[in-house]
């Protein structure tokens, strides 16, 4: 049996995925990105071959994305994350026309046919909309990354945040704690405010149906919640959504393993 | 409040001066609503541009660059303010950013400016966003660059926030750097190089707001009694 494997090397988090012939997710492994780029890389791709029980001489090929693409040693390929986040979400959600990832450092709109990229806009100039700025305003709460998107569905008065600044938008959050506001009609007002904020992205690629969501951010259900309700559409959301990026570079490694050489 | 009236207590006890001596006073600032007693209220752009104007008459541009803000304004002679430009949405260009690279290069924000001034080849910083800038400062770190390349770079960004904002209201010499920044000679001359010109450096140039908030107590005073 052939594998192949795609390796997202994100700013925060790296991802492997390896799929067999019939494009099948055989092994997934997720590791901290930390400092060293090209370790995570290695890392995380022996983390999934051991989860698979997969040998390493049976991976045809592989294929290096997301911001340390150029630092996975073993990738044959590689390939951007807007590409890889198309490829993966047309194979999990065949009707996808627009991608909308929210990672830990960036947040991209995408427009997608049949797997392939039309227009995208990304959001790299403010750290507003990506998982950083929620695990700030996490950490500013003293809650864990993972629990504030459940607490925020319990808003009924969320607060107006004055500010979408990461930096800024601690003192806002102090601010509102010493005024005795619950901490669910914070954590709403947060989730409201990145959630508009990331639709104004979106519109600039189209508010194109379907809608799917990926990156580490898709794992909150507040905001899938937050931006299902602004957009007054249904995202689809995997649990593999994490991993988008990942099983689009995996795809493409079995695609580029199985051309005839020369073609 | 209650640090605000510890500041205006230390500031009585070193002119000599007991609270009864107060005439006038005008505030400014992040907390300038936050003191009951003042008279007269002032904007950050309005206080800063008069502080430069008193200090280096010939002023026709004022930057100030602290902890959360960084602004730019023309001005006339004596400090009226023309136009500004200023980031307050958003921690880009904003001096917090240094305190926060230098924790993180285990050295002091008083060291900072010197150490920048050694960088031979500075690295670049291409976020704009103070947060994901810093995630590219751990970059540099994790690759082996030196922190007085890293520190210089580190200025060179806020320089060049602060000179787009300065376009914004047309460069003029002279250029007057106020705020707490401009305690960092590494921030003078990323500024200076990048504007091809010597600009003025308020002494104390954390104050240089606060002196502009008493100045215009002042004239305030003089011209009710007339």
């Amino acid at each position: 049996m052939k594998y192949f494997a795609g390796v997202d090397v994100g700013s925060t988090q790296a991802k492997c995925i390896i799929v067999d012939e019939q494009r099948t997710i055989s092994a997934r492994a997720l590791v901290e990105t930390g400092a060293n780029v090209a370790r995570a890389a290695d890392r995380c791709f022996a983390a999934a071959l051991e989860a698979g029980g997969i040998a390493r001489e049976s991976i045809a090929c592989a294929v290096g994305t997301g911001y340390g693409r150029f630092k996975v040693s073993f990738g044959d390929l590689q390939i951007t994350e807007i590409t890889c986040h198309a490829k993966g979400a047309s194979l999990l959600f065949p009707q996808t026309r627009t991608v909308i990832d929210m990672g830990g450092q960036d947040a991209k709109a995408i427009s997608v046919r049949d797997g392939e990229v039309v227009d995208f806009v990304m959001n790299d100039k403010c750290a507003a909309g990506t998982g950083r700025f929620l695990s700030t305003a996490a950490e500013t709460l003293g809650l864990g990354l993972e629990e504030i998107g459940e607490i925020s569905l319990r808003a009924r008065n969320p607060v107006r945040l004055s500010t979408v600044c990461t930096v800024f938008v601690e003192s806002d959050i102090m601010a509102y704690v010493a005024q005795g506001k619950k901490i669910e009609d914070i954590l709403g007002g947060i989730h409201s405010a990145i959630a508009a904020r990331t639709i104004a992205l979106v519109r600039r690629v189209g508010l194109e149906p379907q809608f799917t969501f990926t990156g580490g951010v898709s794992l909150n259900v507040g905001m899938v919640k937050m931006m299902e309700e602004k957009l007054g559409q249904p995202l689809n959301v995997s649990a593999d959504s994490h991993y988008m990026g990942a099983i689009g570079a995996a795809l493409f490694a079995s695609e580029h393993a199985l051309v005839p050489a020369g073609n | 409040m209650e640090l605000l009236d510890r500041a205006l207590d230390e500031a009585l006890q070193r002119a000599g001066a007991g609270r009864e001596a107060l005439r006038y006073v005008a505030t400014t600032g992040f907390g300038r609503s936050n003191y009951p007693e003042r008279d007269l209220q002032l904007t950050d752009v309005t206080a800063a541009a008069h502080g430069a104007a008193h200090l280096f008459p010939q002023t026709r541009c004022v930057v100030d660059i602290g902890a959360q803000s960084s602004r730019a304004m023309k001005i006339e002679p004596g400090g009226r303010v023309r136009e500004f430009k200023s980031n307050d949405k958003c921690a880009a260009g904003a001096g917090g950013f240094v305190e926060r690279a230098a924790r993180y290069l285990e050295t002091t924000l008083e060291a900072v400016g010197d150490l920048s001034l050694h960088g031979e080849a500075p690295v670049t910083i291409s976020s704009v966003c103070a947060v994901l800038a810093e995630s590219e400062i751990i970059n540099h770190v994790s690759q082996g660059e030196s922190t007085e390349n890293i520190l210089r770079g580190v200025h060179n960004s806020l320089a060049e926030r602060a000179v787009l904002l300065l376009k914004r209201v047309g460069i003029e010499p002279e250029v007057t750097l106020v705020g707490g920044m401009g305690r960092q000679a590494g921030m003078v001359r990323a500024l200076e190089e990048l504007l091809g010109l010597r600009i003025n450096v308020a002494p104390e140039p954390e104050m240089a707001n606060a002196l502009g908030a008493a100045l215009l107590a002042k004239r305030r005073l003089e011209k009710a009694a007339a």
